[in-house]
């Protein structure tokens, strides 16, 4: 069952964004709308999978000295193999991540992953803890995009590649574009870190009852 | 000359890397809450983005395009990348070991910077000369480097502030960053190219 556990801890107890505070560039740039995010998500999941995979297969073949260039050609090669894929079928999709997309070789997660994960372990560990994080990866993107595109635009799940244009919330004349800016990405995963944290304090604080201190300020 | 201080101004104000790109959050996170670690960060980050551009856009023009390996960009840069960094590191330990115990240990880390792939990337998509990308990578290095001394005196202060526990550390500092952002906004207003007389 161990594998299983391996999968299970990316999604929450261990998930990349939240606890382990990996990967921020790509969370807070892509998530302006759910669509966005979802594909961000699947594309780094498929490379996650794919490096974890080859690097694992090849762990007892890859010289110790100098592991991070092979983990690195791994790597690319996957993100290589997303780029030309989401240019074929997904052009729009595309060309909003644009510069994101080649960016996926240098989010610490993939890197860290093979080099504290996969390198150590056998090939299933290896891909169900690729699997495991990369769908924490996506369901951080998707929360975050959650809140920020309905507020940015007024309405949700808007996306273009698929000819759908969103379900209205409320009238666009309502809507803060400034939160699909960057300034909106730091604030966004700043008050939800926050919020995170203040439910862990709230937690322990109601397991130790005795403690006397006063509650953490809410979001 | 003009068109050079053009995309040196936008690169460092208009277009930051870290705060109109979101590009660089983990270094300038990890690196910003001392003013000394954020000093030396900050002089690799801005040699390492000036030669990186440099060094990639030569690969680029000179050795992919001519033998239609243009898909092997993402792949082909991070290499270079990597092995620029590996060599500075070496050059800059022989050359003069006051200055490697000074950038040393930041150097491994850059190759990780989204910022210094980003430009070379960014630099080839908008069809750069040799010049202009030089400029572009050393304008993006500068602009990353004062948000970073920036953000590293402000933490300095806040180190002492009393604040709510669940803000305390990497979610205020992520306020503070949209802060900045939203302050840096303002120089999007700006019109470089009436400003020199374009």
């Amino acid at each position: 069952m161990s594998a299983l556990n391996e999968f299970k801890k990316g999604l929450w107890a261990e998930s990349p964004v939240f606890v382990l505070l990996l990967g921020m560039c790509p969370t807070m740039a892509t998530s302006t709308t759910v669509m966005n995010g979802l594909g961000m998500g699947i594309a780094a999941t498929f490379v996650l999978l794919g490096s974890n995979l080859f690097v694992s297969l090849l762990r007892k073949v890859i010289p110790d000295k100098i592991r991070i260039p092979c983990f690195i050609v791994v790597i690319a090669t996957f993100v290589t193999i997303v780029d030309l894929m989401m240019s074929a079928y997904l052009p729009d999709l595309h060309k909003v991540l644009g510069v994101f997309v080649p960016l996926i070789v240098v989010n610490c997660i993939i890197l860290a992953r093979a080099e504290a994960f996969a390198y150590k372990n056998n090939v299933l560990n290896s891909v169900m803890d690729g699997l495991g994080m990369g769908i924490g990866f996506t369901l951080a993107l998707i929360i975050l995009a959650t809140i920020r595109e309905p507020i940015a635009t007024g309405r949700i799940l808007n996306a273009p590649d698929f000819g759908f244009g969103g379900l209205a919330l409320f009238p666009a004349k309502f809507a803060a574009g400034l939160i699909s800016q960057p300034v909106g990405g730091f604030m966004t995963l700043g008050f939800v870190l926050a919020a995170i944290n203040g439910l862990a304090n709230r937690k322990k604080m109601r397991q130790d009852a005795a403690c006397g201190c006063p509650a953490p300020k809410e979001v | 000359m003009k068109e050079m201080m053009v995309i040196l101004l936008s690169t460092i104000l208009v277009n930051n890397y870290m705060l109109a790109r979101i590009m660089g959050t983990c270094p300038f996170i990890g690196v910003s809450n001392q003013f000394e670690t954020a000093t030396g960060m900050a002089a690799a980050v801005i040699f390492v983005m000036s030669l990186a551009s440099a060094v990639t856009w030569l690969v680029q023009n000179y050795l992919l395009n001519p033998l239609n390996l243009g898909f092997l960009q993402t792949v082909a840069f991070i290499l270079v990348i990597a092995a620029l960094v590996q060599l500075i590191e070496m050059i800059i330990l022989k050359m003069s070991p006051s200055l490697y115990r000074g950038l040393g240990i930041y150097l491994p880390l850059i190759t990780t910077n989204c910022a210094v792939l980003g430009v070379a990337v960014i630099n080839i998509r908008d069809g750069y000369n040799f010049i202009e990308a030089v400029f572009s990578g050393t304008g993006g290095g500068i602009g990353f480097a004062l948000v970073l001394i920036a953000m590293a005196a402000l933490r300095e202060k806040l180190n002492t502030a009393p604040v709510a526990k669940s803000f305390k550390g990497f979610p205020l500092t992520l306020i503070i960053t949209a802060q900045m952002a939203m302050a840096f906004l303002g120089f999007s207003g700006f019109n470089l190219e009436k400003l020199f007389g374009l």
